[in-house]
């Protein structure tokens, strides 16, 4: 199979994710954004990783993975002190720290 | 025991009781605490004798001894040590300032009992003695300087010494500054001296001196000069003399101390001390005798009219100081040390008279209400006619010796000098007539109330506590006279201090009598060896000629007063009349306060009011509030972008990778 749909997909991914994050404002569906574009980036290296013939790229698709998972942890941490202080679950509520 | 070390027991003494009392306060009783002050400055007087029969038992060029405790700094050519220097002046002005210290502490005993601050009184007294003994035995320049700044310190405590008074604290703080103007000109020679010389040691220094200066030259020339504006500062001399009469805020014996007999001469030592320079300089030589006159002049001139019994003497200190500076300046440095050992005799006597009157009159100084204390007080109108004599330089007195001694060398050294003569012996008329116009008006005459009371019933006046200077009432807290006074006839220190002063001012002209002998001349010669104007010697004729002049002009001044204050005491009021422009001019003591109001006050309060309103406001401001403004504009603009909005971050983000994205795909085509 060809590298090129991978990567198409990887892009298509990563755009999809990254719309999200702009359109969506619900910290939850932000928080599922990232992991998307996280895992695109992750098929990226993984795809390329089989084509040049090493395993250094599958290396780091394990290590993003470990880092989307402690993002997950702090992410959704901060949804569930935010919403124990029955403050708006809505990103652009929340602009406390605007200059 | 070697001639230093009983210098280092002189100053080791009185730093000792000042610390003791100082720390001891609240257990030493008042009594001890007197005592232990007293004893301390005759322990150093005792000393002061040991190192001067030390000194006596060497041949005379040996009589130098320099000694170190140890290096205050030694680093690149610059040498300071904690060092003395003992040979006779700095032992003359040892033995005259502990000697008579010793006997204002005796008369601070009696006359203080009372006050609220005794034992702070006899720390800052002993305090000041060390600070003086400090001065004259300093073997550098540093240490001179250190010695010089603490005795203004010492000054200014004393004199506000009873610091509920504002006029007290006003005079110690004018008498600090116009100090520190004269500190700053002795710190600057110093430092001229250095370079110059690259030393600090007066042995160093003035062995160098006469190879490195040619005569006039101007670095000597400055050098002289900046130490005259020291020593002027000190010995209250023109311009600078205007704290002196001031300071007589303080208590009497303070007055009589640091005011009459010690720190004001300590300007005629510091020239007498380093006259090699100023006979590298007749320039500045000149300079200083010719201020001394003008000073002597002025002085004598204000007391003609001042009518406060203790500024009366202090303007007489003044110029009696100034026939000290004229004396040292143009080469009479054994007479003119002479004068200012017989001056702090009958001065300091003089003052304790006056102390123990003002006493009598429940602190009122003005001479138009006392009259009659001849009858009142017995003791202390003799001893106050004795230091009046010597002062007027009364035939026989110390005072006569003294004075004529100096105006005896200026004729011998002939010329120009004789300026020096002719107006110096005005100057005695004048001193005869103050004098005797303040003893006039005190002791003879119909008892005053306060007088005729101690007549009756042996009992000081007593009256509401006010500050003599203002009227006012005073703050009976700490810090002020206390009710009681005490006067010489009835506290026994008091009246052997004034006895035995009363004895030298009478009796000590005659260790010098021209022809007959010359003790502190000769004593004082090692120092002065190598100096060609101490060598002019007026011939005993002419000396004696002198002194018949002298003796004239004394006791026709005694006339005169006798004339206008006891004959026909309409006559000054007559004269005020008649000469009422001059009059003004010497009640407002010359308009000196005024003139340095508006030459240096006014000018340094005006400047610092622009710098304040103008420059502080436009410059210093403008710079601050200008970079203030500066960084909060720039925060501002960055502001704006921090909305607070995530999904704005996201989209900058975002569009800003696709932009760099986009920009590296185009430019890698």
């Amino acid at each position: 199979m060809n590298i090129e749909w991978y990567i198409v997909l990887s892009s298509l991914l990563f755009a999809v994710g990254a719309i999200g994050i702009l359109i969506r404002r619900s910290p939850i569906v932000i928080l599922l954004c990232l992991e998307l574009m996280l895992n695109a980036g992750n098929l990226a290296l993984v795809a390329f990783s089989r084509m040049v013939g090493n395993q250094e790229g599958q290396v780091f698709a394990l290590v993003v993975m470990v880092v989307a998972a402690c993002e997950v942890v702090v992410g959704l941490g901060l949804i569930v002190a935010v919403f124990r202080r029955r403050l708006p679950l809505d990103v652009d509520e929340l602009r406390e720290l605007r200059g | 025991m070697s001639a230093t070390a009983w210098a280092w027991l002189v100053l080791l003494f009185p730093l000792l009781g000042s610390i003791a009392i100082a720390i001891g306060y609240r257990s030493i009783p008042a009594r001890a605490a007197g005592t232990i002050g007293t004893v301390a400055v005759a322990l150093a007087f005792a000393c002061g004798v040991a190192a001067l029969a030390n000194l006596l038992g060497e041949h005379p060029d040996a009589r130098h001894h320099a000694s170190s405790l140890w290096d205050y700094a030694s680093a690149a050519g610059l040498d300071i040590e904690l060092g003395i220097f003992v040979d006779p002046l700095s032992v003359f002005m040892v033995l005259v300032v502990t000697g008579v210290s010793a006997l204002i502490h005796l008369y601070s005993f009696g006359y203080m009992q009372s006050d609220e601050g005794y034992h702070r009184f006899f720390s800052y007294l002993n305090f000041f003695v060390f600070s003086m003994l400090l001065l004259v035995l300093a073997g550098n320049f540093v240490l001179l300087i250190v010695g010089w700044a603490f005795v203004g310190f010492a000054s200014y405590a004393l004199i506000s010494f009873w610091y509920r008074r504002t006029t007290a604290t006003g005079a110690g703080m004018k008498a600090f500054v116009i100090n520190v103007i004269g500190d700053i000109g002795l710190v600057l020679a110093a430092l001229l001296i250095f370079r110059e010389l690259g030393s600090f040691d007066y042995g160093t220094v003035f062995a160098r001196a006469p190879e490195a200066f040619s005569v006039n030259e101007w670095t000597v020339t400055a050098i002289c000069l900046l130490l005259m504006v020291g020593a002027f500062a000190k010995s209250a001399q023109l311009p600078l003399h205007t704290w002196l009469p001031d300071a007589m805020e303080g208590p009497t014996p303070v007055s009589a101390l640091i005011h009459a007999a010690t720190m004001v001469t300590a300007g005629v030592y510091l020239i007498a001390r380093t006259h090699v320079l100023f006979e590298l300089s007749p320039t500045a030589a000149d300079v200083a005798a010719f201020i001394g006159l003008a000073t002597l002049l002025v002085a004598g001139s204000i007391a003609l009219v001042v009518t406060d019994m203790k500024r009366i003497i202090a303007y007489s200190t003044m110029s009696q100081i100034g026939y000290m500076v004229v004396g040292v300046s143009i080469g009479a440095y054994g007479a003119g040390l002479f004068h200012l050992m017989t001056h702090a005799f009958f001065k300091a006597l003089l003052f304790m008279a006056a102390g123990s009157i003002i006493a009598a009159m429940a602190n009122e100084q003005n001479i138009d209400k006392m009259s009659g204390f001849g009858r009142a007080m017995r003791f202390t109108s003799a001893t106050m006619l004795t230091g009046g004599l010597a002062l007027a330089a009364f035939p026989g007195a110390s005072g006569f010796f003294s004075k004529d001694e100096i105006l005896a060398y200026a004729t011998a050294r002939g010329g120009m000098y004789l300026i020096f003569t002719v107006l110096g012996y005005l100057g005695a008329l004048l001193t005869a007539v103050y004098t005797f116009r303040l003893i006039f008006r005190i002791l003879p005459g119909r008892p005053c109330e306060e007088a005729q009371e101690l007549i009756d019933s042996g009992h000081v006046a007593h009256g509401p506590p006010r500050n003599p200077a203002t009227g006012e009432a005073e703050d009976t807290d700490i810090g002020f006279p206390g009710a009681e006074h005490h006067i010489a006839e009835q506290s026994w220190p008091m009246k052997v201090a004034m006895g035995v002063l009363a004895f030298l001012a009478l009796f000590g002209g005659l260790i010098q009598i021209p022809g007959v002998d010359d003790a502190i001349t000769k004593f004082l010669d090692p120092v002065f060896v190598n100096s060609p104007l101490a060598a002019i010697r007026p011939s005993v004729a002419a000396s004696w000629t002198g002194l018949a002049i002298g003796a004239a002009i004394s006791l026709g001044g005694i006339g005169i007063a006798y004339w206008l204050y006891v004959l026909r005491p309409q006559t000054s009021a007559m004269l005020i009349r008649r000469l009422r422009p001059l009059y003004t001019l010497l009640v407002n003591k010359w308009y000196f306060d005024e003139a340095i109001d508006l030459l240096v006050v006014r000018p340094a309060l005006a400047i610092g009011r622009f710098a304040n309103r103008t420059f502080e406001r436009l410059v210093v401001d403008g710079l601050v509030s200008g970079a203030e403004d500066a960084v909060g504009g720039a925060g501002r603009l960055v502001r704006v972008v921090q909305s607070g909005f995530v999904r704005s971050y996201a989209l900058l983000l975002i569009g800003g990778f696709a932009g760099l994205a986009l920009y590296f795909l185009l430019a890698s085509q």
